[in-house]
């Protein structure tokens, strides 16, 4: 079974694979993430974010990864890309805005690089 | 008999919204991107498919990781989109065909691909996009087929293998063609290409690796079966998996496909956009 040369860890530089072990890990912080399709959620959310995480019983790791708004210590603490765009949305940030964060440039900077990539 | 006349591949990157949404046709960072579709449109004024089999991976709208499907199809009689967290306007429902669904279940079950049935299913940018480039104004377009959306788990590893999806395609090629009614179907695979959007890798794209893809596709998607999820990873980005959905709809579209047009294009958000349209020629 190709499953023993897969490796769920195997070191991809910059890259957390979503598997198993972080879905249990990050499971209240992307079920609160989730919730945020609904607008009637983000407003609730807005309103008061702290008891907002205590609804979904966030960890304090979570919780700080949140206030942060850090997307690496939000992955770090289970995260999963595509939940945390829907709590990024609520910052008005776009996948640009969280690329740059995560690779510590700018927004206009990351762009810049994924511009050269085509070339 | 039901008959496949061919497959369309796209990417779905929720930025190509706004960008119809905003009519952003002709500004410079976009028009090499959708100067890849009038070709595409013109095919489909042409041979006017009755149904489209859009096949996509929700990102967090449809499912959550409560209950995560790894292969699910819409057994709607419609299917609704929704604003995803981004205060994005909803769209109008997408009609759905529920026989044929239903059809496809059975023989797909039959077929011994045990897939997860949905009576409804909220569609995400994975579905609603493709069906915005292909014909304008979806789903208030006259010309808009039927739709019915598959949907293949790309959110949380273990996902499944590029050969599994190159076999699901060929499982489901089988249940349409045994489908009684003179109806033609058109199968699009969304997503991809290379892409990473979380981590330090974010912004990752690999040209070489998309070109080979786009090649073999056509020739030679045999050897594509033999690309490790862990390679996948590596060389599409964590997000370029997304490309399982390509190789589910050229299993359904036979062994000899004819190219009728491509289009390549970096970047579209943090995405390398790959387009091509592909006719059954069996």
């Amino acid at each position: 079974m190709e499953t023993a040369h897969f490796d769920h860890h195997s070191p991809i530089p910059g890259t957390t694979l979503f598997d198993g072990r972080q879905a249990m890990k990050g499971y209240a912080l992307n079920k609160m993430c989730y919730s945020f399709n609904a607008k009637a959620a983000r407003d609730e959310y807005l309103a008061d974010p702290e008891a907002y995480f205590d609804k979904f019983k966030l960890n304090e790791t979570q919780k700080q990864a949140c206030r942060n708004k850090n997307v690496l210590e939000m992955i770090a603490a289970g995260g999963n890309i595509y939940y945390l765009a829907k709590f990024a949305g609520i910052y008005k940030l776009g996948v640009q805005d969280v690329g740059a964060q995560q690779t510590g440039v700018t927004t206009e900077e990351f762009k810049q690089k994924l511009l050269r990539a085509g070339d | 008999m039901a008959k496949i006349i061919g497959g369309i591949t796209t990417s779905h990157i929720p930025a190509i919204g706004n960008a119809i949404a905003n009519e952003s046709f002709e500004d410079p960072y976009w028009k090499s991107f959708f100067d890849g579709y009038p070709p595409i449109r013109e095919w489909l004024a042409k041979n006017k498919p009755d149904v489209v089999i859009n096949i996509y991976n929700d990102h967090g709208l449809g499912f959550f990781l409560d209950k995560m499907p790894t292969f699910a199809i819409g057994a709607a009689l419609e299917y609704q989109s929704e604003d995803e967290g981004w205060g994005i306007p909803a769209l109008g429902a997408f009609p759905g065909a529920p026989e044929l669904s239903w059809h496809i279940i059975e023989g797909m079950v039959a077929d011994e691909f045990d897939i997860t049935s949905c009576q409804e299913l909220a569609v995400d940018h994975g579905f609603v996009v493709p069906m915005q480039l292909f014909w304008p104004g979806a789903p208030n377009n006259p010309d808009m087929p039927l739709a019915i959306p598959i949907s293949a788990n790309t959110v949380q590893h273990p996902l499944p293998t590029l050969n599994r999806a190159y076999n699901f395609g060929k499982s489901l090629r089988k249940a349409i063609l045994s489908y009684p009614e003179d109806i033609k179907v058109v199968v699009l695979g969304t997503g991809g290409l290379s892409h990473q959007l979380d981590g330090e890798r974010a912004g990752f794209i690999n040209k070489e690796f998309d070109r080979m893809c786009m090649e073999k596709i056509v020739t030679d998607p045999e050897a594509l079966t033999r690309i490790s999820r862990r390679e996948l990873v590596e060389k599409a980005g964590a997000q370029g998996t997304e490309f399982l959905m390509w190789m589910m709809m050229r299993g359904a579209l036979g062994a000899k496909v004819k190219p009728l047009h491509q289009n390549y294009h970096i970047p579209i958000s943090n995405t390398a956009a790959g387009t091509m349209l592909l006719e059954c020629t069996a």
